[in-house]
């Protein structure tokens, strides 16, 4: 068959199949012959090749493939209860089985800021090897105990202005952690080196200046579900790095693209929990109204229920 | 014989569960700079409104900026290339579209991933780290697109079918191997787009074996082209 005759034949077809594609999905009338066409459709691509048409024939011809494609795989599976079942198994069990990298987080961001932490406690010129005299000087005015708001600078806004700038600031810090992975592990490392660093000489710092009755009942609460996401980001970036260092026998950008699917698991999971974060920061740990003990201990059952749920959440239907 | 390299191009071609090769055209850092600088506009204009209308309001206003600020910063990308086919407005403008290596629709898991990893592509400034990578990459992928397995690819439905010169059909003076009837088809198609004095210079390279040279020699071909495509 000529190309002539081929595309008087096939012509019609291929303009209904068209202009049904170029309804946008809403508008577009079901049709459950689609597959049965859309074989049909590839059927003539390869004829089309095969028999050697024009480039101009088996270009159009690929673009109308192309597009029958798209609709036929971006078909979505229905999720019924998917964020319920992430939130209540998917998500602790992408953290316990990226275990040691979770421990590795941990350990970057622990260790120096409790090194820090020690030695901005025991020499008050200490925290000035890491900021400047201002901004120590505003971590101070932040927790003076004559504020009515804590953990920002008086003037600085409202409840719902501090919570806008926890979600910017804190979660752009995770998405950042997370990120750097990419380079080798570096990026992550680094910024959970440098936040437990920072962390740590704020928190001895502030103990050393006699603060403390303001700080660590302010902190407690949102940092069980702050500090925990920023690791879990970082942990996620060095599972990408991770891949790169050893992909375990498959090519690097393969062990990339598999690391990268499991990591943002655990993204999803650390930007809600940091929205939780942002909600309590601003509307609870930052009120001075509260009595200290009732912050402790609301702040510890947070933790409590943290840990237990990423130990023991979804673990009985764990595949 | 030894393995050869398959040739430098910029076509991705991806078998399709139904047999056959898909083919598409991979965009290249130009229009995706270009698009990136629409899209770019698009969201300092939207900011920028934002900021007018929040400021009177004070804290919550300000609050409420902050959020939305964050928003567009990371998922402006997101929410179009998962609800839109794959094309923020800006690669719309281009006819870019992002899709996944196997030429299927991106969902939210690689769409994500690809837009968090901007902040590294985006180092050490200007999106230098992602040029770099997208030049040494075979696909044009970004780091983002390298984690996600994804690429941007020309997104052009609708590639108007050139109409076949005015000439008679012709049979050939002698029988023509498949390359041959392909070549002088595709000449016969591209007329349009050729200016006329290289149609000439094509055209007689066949000097030899057809004895015409210039007008008369293109439209001779022509006149194969036609009847080799079907008409008579």
């Amino acid at each position: 068959m000529n190309q002539q005759d081929f595309e008087a034949r096939h012509r019609e077809e291929w303009a209904r199949l068209d202009e049904w594609l170029t309804l946008s999905a809403r508008k577009r009338p079901a049709d459950d012959d689609f597959p049965r066409r859309y074989r049909g459709l590839c059927q003539q691509l390869a004829l089309a090749r095969k028999r050697r048409y024009s480039s101009g024939l088996v270009a159009e011809l690929n673009a109308l493939v192309l597009r029958a494609h798209h609709v036929l795989y971006g078909e979505r599976a229905s999720g019924d209860n998917r964020w319920l079942h992430f939130l209540l198994a998917g998500f602790p069990q992408a953290l316990r089985s990226n275990a040691r990298l979770v421990w590795l987080a941990t350990a970057l961001f622990v260790v120096p800021g409790l090194a820090l932490a020690f030695a901005c406690h025991l020499d008050s010129d200490m925290i000035f090897s890491v900021m400047s005299a201002d901004e120590v000087r505003s971590f101070e005015a932040m927790y003076d105990p004559a504020n009515d708001r804590f953990g920002r600078e008086r003037g600085a806004g409202t409840d719902l202005t501090m919570f806008g700038y926890y979600i910017k600031n804190n979660i752009g810090v995770s998405f950042r952690t997370f990120a750097g992975g990419i380079l080798m592990g570096l990026g992550s490392a680094f910024f959970l080196l440098y936040n437990g660093v920072m962390i740590g000489a704020v928190a001895g710092h502030l103990n050393q200046a006699g603060l403390a009755q303001t700080f660590f009942p302010f902190v407690i609460g949102h940092g069980a579900f702050e500090l925990t996401a920023i690791v879990f980001s970082g942990a996620a970036g060095l599972k990408l790095g991770g891949a790169l260092i050893d992909p375990a026998g498959l090519r690097r950008i393969e062990a990339l693209r598999l690391a990268a699917r499991e990591a943002i698991v655990i993204m999803y999971g650390a930007f809600v929990m940091l929205v939780i974060a942002a909600f309590i920061e601003a509307f609870w740990s930052a009120s001075a109204a509260l009595p200290e003990h009732l912050k402790y201990s609301v702040g510890g059952a947070l933790w409590l229920l943290v840990i237990v749920y990423c130990l023991f959440s979804g673990r009985r239907d764990a595949a | 014989m030894t393995v050869s390299e398959p040739p430098l191009d910029t076509l991705l071609e991806v078998e399709a569960p139904e047999g056959i090769e898909l083919c598409a055209d991979l965009a290249g850092p130009v229009p995706r700079a270009l698009a990136y600088a629409v899209d770019l506009l698009l969201r300092t204009l939207i900011i920028g409104a934002l900021a007018l209308i929040t400021a009177p309001v004070g804290g919550a206003g300000l609050g409420f900026y902050l959020v939305v600020s964050f928003l567009l910063e990371w998922f402006y990308p997101v929410f179009f290339e998962v609800l839109r086919n794959g094309q923020t407005p800006g690669k719309r403008r281009f006819g870019l579209a992002v899709v996944n290596q196997d030429l299927s629709p991106v969902r939210l898991d690689a769409s994500l991933v690809r837009n968090l990893l901007r902040a590294v592509d985006f180092l050490p400034l200007a999106y230098l780290g992602g040029l770099t990578s997208m030049s040494a990459s075979r696909y044009f992928q970004r780091l983002g697109d390298l984690a996600a397995g994804t690429v941007v690819v020309h997104r052009d439905h609708r590639r108007p079918h050139a109409a076949l010169p005015d000439a008679p059909p012709r049979v050939p003076d002698a029988p023509l191997g498949v390359e041959d009837q392909l070549a002088i088809i595709e000449f016969t198609q591209r007329h349009a787009q050729l200016s006329p004095a290289r149609q000439e210079e094509l055209a007689d390279i066949l000097a030899a074996h057809t004895g015409v040279h210039g007008a008369a020699a293109v439209s001779r071909l022509r006149g194969i082209g036609n009847w080799l495509v079907g008409s008579r």
